[in-house]
Order: C-alpha cells, then structure tokens, then sequence
C-alpha cells in the first residue's frame, strides 16, 4: 500500500508503485480534473502539487509519493468558494476549452504562493511548463494578474 | 469591463457575462470524454498500415497470442456500407482491399485491459504488397503513378472575372508592371490539448432508445450521425450521436470524429459491451487531420503608381489519400486567393491533388490562410519593386464599400478594414518603426528588428449557396418557472458558443440571461443547425436563436400581462409544449452560382489588419515576437472579451504555424508525431497582444455579428514572414520560417548579391 495526502484527505493505493500518478488519481480516485495531454511532459494539463511544487503527474510514478501531499484542481476551491485564480479564470477569458485549465491553476496557484506581485514575464515563466492552444496566452497573464490584485487586496493567499 | 448576467433584465450583447461553462471548468467537474466513468467497458485500438501505398493481401492474427477475450474486427465486420460518408463514398472506416497512406486503419480491437489491449495490437500483422507511392504535389501532378482518377486531381475550381474575350496572360502584359512569385505553405497540426476520444454502446429493441450510442469530442455531431447511419445501415432515430465537454477543435473535430466513433460503435457491436477509443498524442498526430500543404503561384501587372489591374493565380493543394472536405478546403482557399484588393481582371485556378499521405482536412481559416500567405508576401513583393511603403500599397488597393471582388460581388455594407488598418498602424506606431528599421543597424549587431503588416478578410458562414443547401434550424422550448432552452447542435468547444447563446437569446426575448439555458447537443435532442465550423455559428444560428427565443416569449407575452413566470407556466399547463423551429434564410440578395463562381460568394466578410514586431537572433536565427497588434472587423462583439480570445488563440496558432510548427515526413511517416518535437508556442513564445475589436455591422448578422473563428488565423504568418523579412533583409516566400529556413534565406540572399 502507498499512502500519501490527496487534497488534504489522506489516501492510500494498492497500485504498482511504477504507476503513474496521473491514472491513480484518474481512475481509482476518481479525480479527473487531471488532465492527460501527451502523456510524456510537454503539455502540463496533468499537474498537480506534489508539497507545494507543480509537478507533470504523468511522470510522478505513485510510489514517489509515499508521506507526501498532493493537490489536484479539485483541492483548490474552499467548498463552493472559488479561489481568487479560478475566479478570475472565469471572469477574464483564462479558460476557453478548458482541458488546460486544471494544470494551468495548479502552476498559478504555486507562483502566487510564493510572490502575489508577479510580473507578467514572472507569470509567463511560471506557466510555460502548461500549454494552451486557444487563448494565445493574453488572457491567462490577464487573468492571473487580475487575481494576484485580488489576492493582494484581500491579504489572503491564492 | 462589464461583468453582467444572473438575473438582471439589462441587455447582455456585447458584456463580459461571466462565461457559463467557467465553474466546471476551474473546479475539474466538466467531463470531457476521457472523464466519463463506463463500468464494464472495452477499451479500443486501431490497427495501421505503416506502408504508404499498397495492396492488403491479409491480416495474420499471431497464434502464439492468447486471444481470449479480445475482439478483432475487420472491414468484413462492417454492416452497412464501408465508407466514412461525408461528401464522396472513397474513404473506407476500414482498409479491405487497398493501402492509400500510412496510418491507414485496417482492423480495430478490443480488450477489458489497456495492456493486454497494446500486445494484441502488436500480435496484428498486415500482408501488404507494397506498391511506389505519390508522396507531394509533384509527384502526384507528374502522374508516373494514378492514385485518383484518370490524373490524380480530386477537384478543380475556376474563377474568371471581367477577361472581356482576352487570356489574363494578355490582360496581364499589357501592364507597366509585372511581377510573377511563388510561395508555399506547409502542413500544420491542429493540436487541440484534448486527443480525439468516443464512447459506444448500443441499446436493444424494445428499450428507450434503441440503437447506437455514441458520446464524444467533436464539434458537428450531424456529421457523425450521417456516417454512422452508412455505415451500420441504420435510419436516422437509431443513432444518438453526444458532445461531451470537448477540449478544443479547431477544425480537427470536424470530420475525423466519424472514423473514431465507428470504430468505436462496431467494436462496442461485435464485442457486446460499451468500448471507449480514446487516442493518445502520438497516434492523434499521426492518423488524424493537418493543414493541407498548398503552392501558389501568382503573376500581376499593375500601374506605374501601384494600381493593382490583373490577377493570375494557380493554387495547388495536397488532399491527401481521400477526398474527405477537400473540395470545400479548395473553393474557400481560391475565394480568398484575391486578398483584399481590387482587381479590374482576374483569373483564379486552383486543383487539389491526391497523395498517398493521410487525408488533409479542417483546420481554422480552411484554405484561406494558405492563399491569403501567398498574396500578402506577393504584395510585399510588388511593393519592393515599385518601391512602395508595404502598407500604402495595400491602403490604396484595398477594397471598400462598392468594391467588386473577383467573384463578380459588389460590396454594399460592413467593410471595416480603413478603419483597421488605421487601429493597427497607430497602436503599434507601425510606419515610424518600418522606417527606422530600414536604417543599417551598427556592424557586427547581435539582433536586428522588423516590423510587417498584412491586411486580409475572411468570409462568413457557408461558401456560395452552402447555407442555403444546408437549412439549418433551431428549436427554443418554454420551460417551468418562464425558462428557454435553446436547443441546437452547434457545439461548444470552448469559444463560447454556450454563453453567446444564452446572451443574444436573453435580448431577443427580452428575459434575464439565467432565464435561457442551452442543451448540451445529442442528434436525438436537438435540430440539425449545421457543423460548427465556417465562422457561422454565431452570425447564421445565433441569428436564428434570437429568433426562435423571440417567437416564444412574444406566445408567452400575448396570453395577458403580468409576470412572464407565471403567464409561461399558465400556457404550459394549457397547451403541454410551446415552442418554436426556426430554419435560417440567407438574405434573398446573397446570389451564387455554384457552376460559375460567380456572384456573392459570402453574405458579408470580416476584415483585419495584423501588425507583428520581431527580433531575429543574427546568429542563431531564431525570432522573438515582441509585439502583436491586431485590428479586427467582426460585425459586433457579442462577448467582448471572448472575441478577443478568438482573435488572440488564432494569432499564435498562425504564429506558431510560421514560427515553430513543423511536420517533418520520410516515406509517408510523420518523424515527430510527439508534443516534444512538434513545437507549438509556449507562454514564452507568444507574444504581448494588442487586440483591437472594430464593429461595422453586417445586417444579416445578431446585433450585426459576423464570424470572428477563422479571421485570426489568416493574418498572423504573413504578418511574421514581413517581419522577419525587414530583420533578415533576405526574402521568406515559404513557410515555415524556422531558424534553418532563415539561414537559408540568408544565405541565399548574400550568394544573390554577390553574383
């Protein structure tokens, strides 16, 4: 049994241990908010929080995360409260087809932990690991930007 | 920016509501395909060809294999006819006789493990007889080997306009000046982040709804229904085609999804159970749709003072191993071949070739941003040699209100394209930097700079009489509580369509925009509106929704006064269902003629003006983008902020396409089939874009709407090639332009003036 955090709620798996990740939050856990895109690190549409870092959960095998904590899409919001990121998602044309979006809040979320005043170079760093082939990009800087004012205005985290 | 919606009365056309699919989205609850949970299903494999052209002598199942629980299906299994239907019967679901590409499907398997599932694939060997295929235009225009017909040609259009009893050659030489160029564009991936995927199943007779069921991504669920009734031999009611939440398309959902969800439904037949056929990256780059590959070549003759006079344009396209939509791809490729321009005599003649590569099809713009690349780099051309500003050159040939295209059409509304220029050039300070960036930079200078522009249109809805021919309808319902649902099968596939139907619904019937909601699309349960594709989702069926909403609520509102709410479910408890069929008119002034090409060949166009700045790397040739201006004439914004999403995403797609994107073939074979070496812009990439939404409206269209979906993906590679041209001082009339081509081009350039 591998034993690890999901979302805050502890978990377990009697998956090989050179399972990926990804299809152990996929298929026995249900959470399919995670993304396959490639399926070989490219696209970032399958990352989650692994302590806090934004990792490709297709290339995490689940015997990696014995102890550890992970967050999916599905850990961000706090119930039915949006966090300020999937707000502004919403709101300022970050998600258009949306299969990008889950990895695409997970990087964000992890670079507004760490600097709620970033710039949109800082920003475009961040997510350059996500692919997204339908916005061109503008709106996801705008909208991350719009919620790291947010963040800043609440004093909250991200 | 406005943020509206809930349950307000305010007019929501052309406010940021919120976009209604958002929550499920950011929360990871939208089920696309590969997220919908099917107990005791299959999962599905196709079997290919790795051979280009050939004849299939057998299939050998390896009997050393354990077959147990593992189906196998071959074209024998099909019941219906072996064709994908779609416009000619020449494309089989799967191969039985003859290889036409590599890729090609010759059986389908299913297994309960994905495992077991990928060695059975392996245990599958084909008995080919390899034959010498036709891998390029050339190839198949030298016609050493017939693949297609007598000469190798699927479809061929001709364009004439004013010749007045004399060739174009002659027309054309008897101009000041004349300059002949030719260009080429290559394929290009669509791409979208979500693979192909469908789930089947099949219901008996006698239950609720029998017959076949099949749930996916894809953007034209009547397009899979027309197939699936070919195919399993079926009527119309025994077919229930299903969008799921569908993770981008772009044109490469638009007649691929057939093929996966036949696959899906015969495995799901013979084997018995549901069986999932999700694609992974790899085979979705190599079996699924490009860009078809063109070569343009285009002679003009001209004034002394630049005034565009005769036009001769030979466009050749690459079809691929089947027809598919080619012939469609064609005609609005040769279309939108004139550019902008006015032209007093023209004649446009295009032909698609077949090729023994996997059928090109669908993708953003559909032909009009190969021809549109070959004139904007031809009036680049024309402007060197009249030394002319780019830019001026294109203001004074642009076309204009009571303009005449090629095609005989006189323009009389809705041509914003001064004005985009004008947007364009001041944002960007365009004309002061191409002049400066025309002065010698320092010797030895590590990077140098250019600044480009294009100016281009895009059509709106079907070509010639297509809408007409199509009839596509729209049905709105009167629910409990005074609600709409809007049902048709134009699909989301995350432009919007799902909220800008709720908002041009909402004013038509003057209700809350929470009073509408739409129906996911299912054939079964909505009208046939016609594909999602052509830019006419929002101009042809959003007309048509308005429409159809407007018609009930006036129902709901001529029974008395008072509150809509109780007045709707008074009528309902009278008369059990209110609703209304709306089937779409093009305006009676839009003329065609489908033999000619002459007339109105769309009902009105969009109009741009893209401006790129870059840097290129003198050593390394590699372009940085570090600005994009783009002026776009769509009608009106309905959803301001998702137009210019459509506007920007098109951009880097175009961008992409001339900057990284590259599909490099050996024998037929695709050599870099991965996310890894097929490059697509990252954020890093893509530059800032400034997005400029110009609105002259177009009557026909909701609010005066006209397509916004292809115009992006027109203007971005010509822009770039005008660029990097100034940067490199070396000209760039092929695509891609990845750092060896710049090289190249370089290269070229220095040996030319030494000479």
């Amino acid at each position: 049994m591998i034993r690890f955090k999901v979302n805050g709620a502890a978990r377990e798996t009697d998956a090989p241990p050179l399972a990926r990740l990804l299809d152990v939050l996929r298929v026995p856990l249900g959470l399919t908010g995670t993304k396959e895109g490639c399926g070989e690190g490219e696209c970032g549409a399958c990352s989650v929080l692994l302590d806090g870092v934004p990792v490709n959960s297709c290339l995490v095998a689940v015997g990696q995360c014995e102890g550890r904590d992970i967050v999916t899409v599905e850990g961000l919001a706090h119930g039915e409260e949006l966090t300020p990121l999937q707000r502004a998602f919403v709101e300022d044309g970050g998600a258009q087809c949306g299969i990008c979006t889950p990895g695409m809040l997970v990087a964000a979320e992890a670079l507004l932990r760490r600097n709620t005043r970033p710039t949109d170079d800082d920003i475009r760093d961040a997510i350059a690991g996500n692919l997204c082939r339908c916005t061109g990009y503008q709106r996801i800087v705008d909208s991350i930007q719009a919620a790291a004012a947010a963040v800043r205005a609440k004093g909250s985290r991200a | 920016m406005t943020t509206n919606g809930t349950g307000s009365r305010e007019k929501t056309v052309g406010t940021n509501v919120s976009r209604v699919d958002g929550r499920a989205k950011v929360t990871g609850k939208a089920a696309y395909v590969d997220d919908l949970a099917t107990p005791g299903a299959l999962f599905g494999a196709t079997v290919r060809s790795d051979v280009a052209r050939g004849t299939l002598r057998g299939i050998v199942k390896d009997p050393a294999f354990d077959w147990t629980g593992i189906t196998v299906v071959t074209a024998a299994d099909i019941p219906g006819d072996n064709v994908v239907a779609l416009i000619e019967d020449d494309q089989p679901l799967l191969a039985k006789d003859a290889i036409r590409h590599v890729y090609e499907p010759v059986a389908l398997v299913a297994c309960a493990d994905p495992v077991r599932l990928q060695k059975a694939v392996a245990a599958i060997s084909l008995d080919v007889e390899k034959l010498p295929p036709v891998l390029s235009i050339e190839d198949a225009e030298a016609k050493t080997q017939i693949i297609h017909g007598t000469d190798n040609v699927q479809k061929r259009y001709v364009i004439e306009h004013e010749l007045g009893g004399k060739t174009i050659d002659e027309l054309i030489a008897a101009c000041d000046v004349v300059l002949t160029g030719r260009y080429a564009v290559h394929h290009q991936e669509q791409m979208y982040i979500e693979p192909q995927g469908m789930i089947a199943h099949w219901e008996e007779e006698g239950g609720p709804t029998p017959g076949v069921h099949v749930t996916g991504s894809l953007q034209c669920p009547f397009y899979v229904h027309k197939a699936m009734k070919r195919a399993f031999g079926l009527e119309g009611d025994k077919v229930h085609i299903g969008q799921a939440v569908t993770g981008g398309g772009f044109g490469g959902k638009e007649e691929y999804p057939s093929i996966v969800a036949a696959h899906a439904a015969l495995l799901s037949k013979v084997a018995g159970k549901p069986v999932r056929m999700i694609y992974g990256r790899k085979e979705d780059i190599e079996a699924t749709t490009k860009r078809h590959p063109a070569r343009v070549e285009i002679t003009t003759g001209c004034t002394k003072t630049g005034e565009l006079v005769a036009l001769k344009i030979e466009c050749a396209m690459d079809g691929g191993a089947y027809v598919t939509l080619t012939p469609v791809v064609l005609s609005r490729g040769i279309l939108h071949a004139a550019g902008a321009y006015k032209w007093k005599h023209a004649r446009v003649h295009g032909w698609a070739v077949a090729t023994n590569t996997p059928p090109n099809g669908a993708f953003r713009g559909f032909g009009a941003p190969q021809t549109i690349w070959a004139i904007e780099r031809h009036m680049d051309r024309l402007a060197e040699k009249l030394g002319r500003e780019p830019l001026a050159l294109r203001q004074q040939n642009v076309l204009g209100i009571g303009s005449v295209t090629v095609t005989g059409q006189t323009l009389t509304e809705s041509v914003g394209v001064v004005e985009c220029i004008e947007k364009a050039t001041k944002a960007s300070d365009y004309f002061v930097k191409r002049a400066h960036y025309n002065e010698p930079s320092p010797p030895h200078a590590r990077t140098r700079r250019g600044i480009g522009a294009a100016v281009f249109m895009h059509g709106a809805g079907f070509t010639g009489s297509g809408e007409r021919r199509l009839k596509g309808k729209v049905q709105v319902d009167l629910e409990q509580g005074g609600v709409l649902r809007v049902r048709s099968a134009s699909t989301d596939i995350g432009q919007g369509t799902e909220t800008i139907f709720r908002q041009i619904a909402a004013d038509a019937a003057e209700l809350p925009f929470d009073s509408i909601v739409v129906e996911t699309p299912n054939t079964s349960n909505v009208p046939d509106s016609g594909p999602t594709v052509a830019s006419r989702t929002v101009m042809v069926v959003g007309s048509i929704v308005g429409k159809a909403a407007k018609q009930v609520a006036d129902r709901v509102r001529g029974t008395g006064a008072g509150d809509f709410a109780k007045l709707a479910d008074a009528l309902l408890a009278k008369e059990k269902t209110v609703s209304a069929l709306v089937e779409y008119e093009p305006p009676l002034k839009i003329q065609f003629n489908d033999e000619t090409y002459r007339g109105d060949a769309y009902p009105c166009y969009a109009w741009a003006c893209d401006i790129a700045e870059v840097e290129v790397d003198l050593d390394t040739f590699e372009t940085k983008v570090l600005g994009f201006w783009a002026a776009q004439d769509i009608g009106k914004a309905i959803h301001p902020l998702m137009c210019a999403g459509q506007v920007e995403g098109g951009t880097l797609q175009a961008i992409g396409w001339a900057l990284y994107e590259n599909v490099v073939w050996k024998d037929g074979h695709i050599m870099n089939p991965r996310m890894t070496n097929y490059v697509i812009p990252t954020s890093k990439d893509a530059p800032p874009f400034t997005t400029f939404l110009v609105e002259h409206p177009f009557s026909g269209g909701p609010s005066g709407a006209k397509g916004v979906g292809e115009l992006p993906m027109d203007g971005g590679a010509p822009a770039i090639a005008a660029a990097v041209e100034q940067a490199i001082r070396a000209k760039c009339n092929d695509l891609p332009l990845l750092p060896e081509d710049l090289f190249r081009a370089v290269r070229a350039a220095r040996e030319g003036a030494r000479s």
